[in-house]
């Protein structure tokens, strides 16, 4: 800061005047190209909503298709959204156990996003590499490793082979996010509650886990994400008890109902505001 | 910058802890790694196993430790292992070159909107990705909102189509992955100093020379973490070959291979050994890519 004071101000001049014809045009060249993308990225999301108000056409008897042409407005599908009851019930399933997972991997995630933050523990090296193994492996590789596991042990795929691996593959997730909560923690805190009397339990569920709980609704949000959106391990583990994600991939051969795009809307459009609400809430918290 | 207090307190806390040498990181960890113990370490070995085993999925399986398994698979779908190989340096690279550009403005010049702005990238995730290729499918379809129109107005000829080619393969694949491309980039550009910049334009440095001699090498780690987050999910993909590729010749990759082998034939030793081949080129990928970053580092220091 010092530096900016003390420099001779004929020394910045002459650059700056030189400098400022030249940039004019380009300026805009890059948030030009950042909104560009942004839509770019957002577009099949236009495409998904805008297709769920999509007419179609055809006959009595067959489940009703969206064409890929636009062949006017109706709002039919959102009064008709439970129909195919096949559909719903895998919407169920997917909610079930994003859910369920989550729960579970937020609870096991935050313990071990503890124990790494505050703790050098026998294995915690072993630990952080579990982690980064677990969260980088290739997805079509864990989906194989456990099919192949639940093939050698002769179970049937199902609900609960779905919820064990979906809990596997989000504790990583939560247990980073925890963590870097945990690690910027002030822990004087915990400590001058201890100071004041308060048990080492009543200082962790009175000063800590507040403190902390951005971070484990963060963990659990993504844990929860991250099930909903998953679809090879979903594939590999399920068996019949088909998930959202799967059902639709299956019904790309055969033409997707409209009301996968809308249960697709309504699901973006819940957690897109859960996300824009915990941001807002969290920002406020400091 | 003076504070000679946080010292004292630093040496305090850990000699304090030290004696207690509690069991609870153990008892708070042992949860969370008992889970991945069985459901991600003996899966890997499981399947270990599996991809050495002889047999049908009518008979079983027996464990004949038939390492030919292994050669027959490489043998049989050489041709997938490299296209994936292919797409995946291809998808790479086109992310790379389309995210820089992101990351660096918002990074550099996002300001307080920036939080705006990595809400804006990570809104697609709101939407499970099968379901977002499949709008694609529809956006590129070949009477659909791009190719109808330009094909009405004579633009393209009535027969041009994209599904079911690499191009629309490729393109689904960086779609869904240059998200994770931007973030790394953006983390690191994000942590650069910008005084440094500044130093440099000061030294009478071009923007474009300092962009290339300040920023381009301290962004490095970026890159390197942005390809390894892409190019690894970009060569086990399967689903873009199956909804934009439309199984067309010459457009499926090993991810295909690998379920069909597991969900449909039930040839489960061959699809645990395609997996582990799967594996096994990323793994060498990865450290040859790093010894290479490596190399270049010490050349440059």
């Amino acid at each position: 800061m010092s530096a900016v004071v003390t420099r001779p101000p004929q020394v910045r001049l002459p650059e700056a005047v030189a400098r400022k014809p030249r940039r004019s045009w380009t300026r805009f060249v890059l948030p030009t190209y950042v909104t560009a993308f942004i839509l770019y990225l957002s577009f099949p999301i236009f495409i998904i909503i805008l297709f769920s108000f999509n007419q179609t056409r055809g006959g009595f008897g067959t489940s009703p298709r969206v064409k890929t042409t636009w062949l006017g407005f109706t709002t039919d599908w959102y009064g008709r959204v439970f129909e195919l009851s096949d559909l719903t019930a895998t919407v169920r399933h997917s909610l079930t156990i994003g859910f369920a997972s989550a729960i579970a991997a937020t609870i096991l995630g935050t313990l071990l996003g503890l124990a790494l933050a505050r703790y050098r523990f026998r294995g915690r090296g072993g630990a952080d590499f579990a982690i980064f193994l677990s969260i980088s492996s290739p997805e079509i590789v864990l989906g194989a490793a456990l099919a192949s596991f639940f093939v050698a042990l002769g179970v049937t795929r199902g609900f609960g082979t779905l919820f064990l691996s979906h809990t596997m593959f989000s504790i990583a997730f939560v247990a980073v996010t925890v963590r870097a909560r945990a690690a910027g923690l002030d822990r004087s805190l915990e400590a001058a509650a201890m100071d004041l009397g308060a048990t080492p339990v009543t200082a962790f569920v009175k000063v800590t886990l507040p403190l902390l709980a951005p971070g484990i609704l963060a963990g659990f949000l993504l844990a929860f994400a991250l099930s909903m959106d998953d679809f090879v391990i979903s594939q590999f583990t399920q068996g019949p008890f088909q998930m959202f994600p799967t059902w639709v991939f299956g019904a790309t051969r055969v033409g997707i109902p409209p009301h996968v795009f809308v249960f697709a809307t309504i699901i973006f459009l819940t957690g897109a505001t859960l996300a824009l609400l915990l941001a807002l809430v969290s920002r406020r918290r400091g | 910058m003076e504070r000679p207090v946080q010292p004292d307190l630093h040496l305090v806390a850990p000699r304090e802890r030290r004696p207690r040498r509690s069991a609870a990181p153990y008892v708070l960890s042992s949860p969370a790694l008992l889970w991945l113990l069985v459901l991600f370490v003996i899966p890997m070995f499981a399947m270990a196993s599996l991809s050495l085993q002889e047999g049908t999925s009518l008979e079983g399986f027996r464990q004949t430790f038939r390492f030919a398994n292994f050669t027959d698979a490489i043998a049989n779908n050489g041709e997938f292992l490299l296209r994936s190989l292919r797409n995946g340096i291809v998808v790479t690279a086109v992310a790379l070159l389309i995210a820089y550009p992101v990351a660096y403005w918002i990074a550099f010049y996002g300001g307080r909107f920036k939080s705006v702005f990595l809400f804006l990238l990570l809104l697609p995730f709101f939407i499970s990705f099968v379901i977002r290729t499949v709008a694609w499918s529809f956006i590129l379809s070949d009477d659909g909102i791009i190719l109808g129109t330009l094909k009405s107005i004579g633009l393209l000829p009535e027969t041009y189509h994209v599904l079911g080619t690499t191009f629309a393969v490729v393109a689904g694949i960086t779609y869904n992955l240059v998200p994770f491309t931007i973030l790394p980039l953006y983390v690191s550009l994000e942590q650069i100093d910008r005084s440094l910049v500044e130093a440099a334009t000061d030294l009478y440095s071009s923007r474009t020379q300092a962009f290339l001699k300040v920023v381009l090498p301290l962004s490095m780690p970026g890159v390197f973490a942005a390809v390894l987050l892409t190019s690894i999910p970009a060569i086990g993909d399967y689903v873009n070959a199956a909804v934009l590729g439309n199984f067309a010749p010459g457009t499926a990759m090993i991810g295909n291979v690998i379920q069909t082998e597991f969900l449909r034939n039930r040839d489960y030793p061959e699809g645990a050994a395609l997996a582990f081949v799967l594996m096994a080129v990323m793994v060498v990928g990865a450290v040859i890519y790093a010894r290479l970053i490596g190399t270049e580092r010490i050349t440059e220091g």
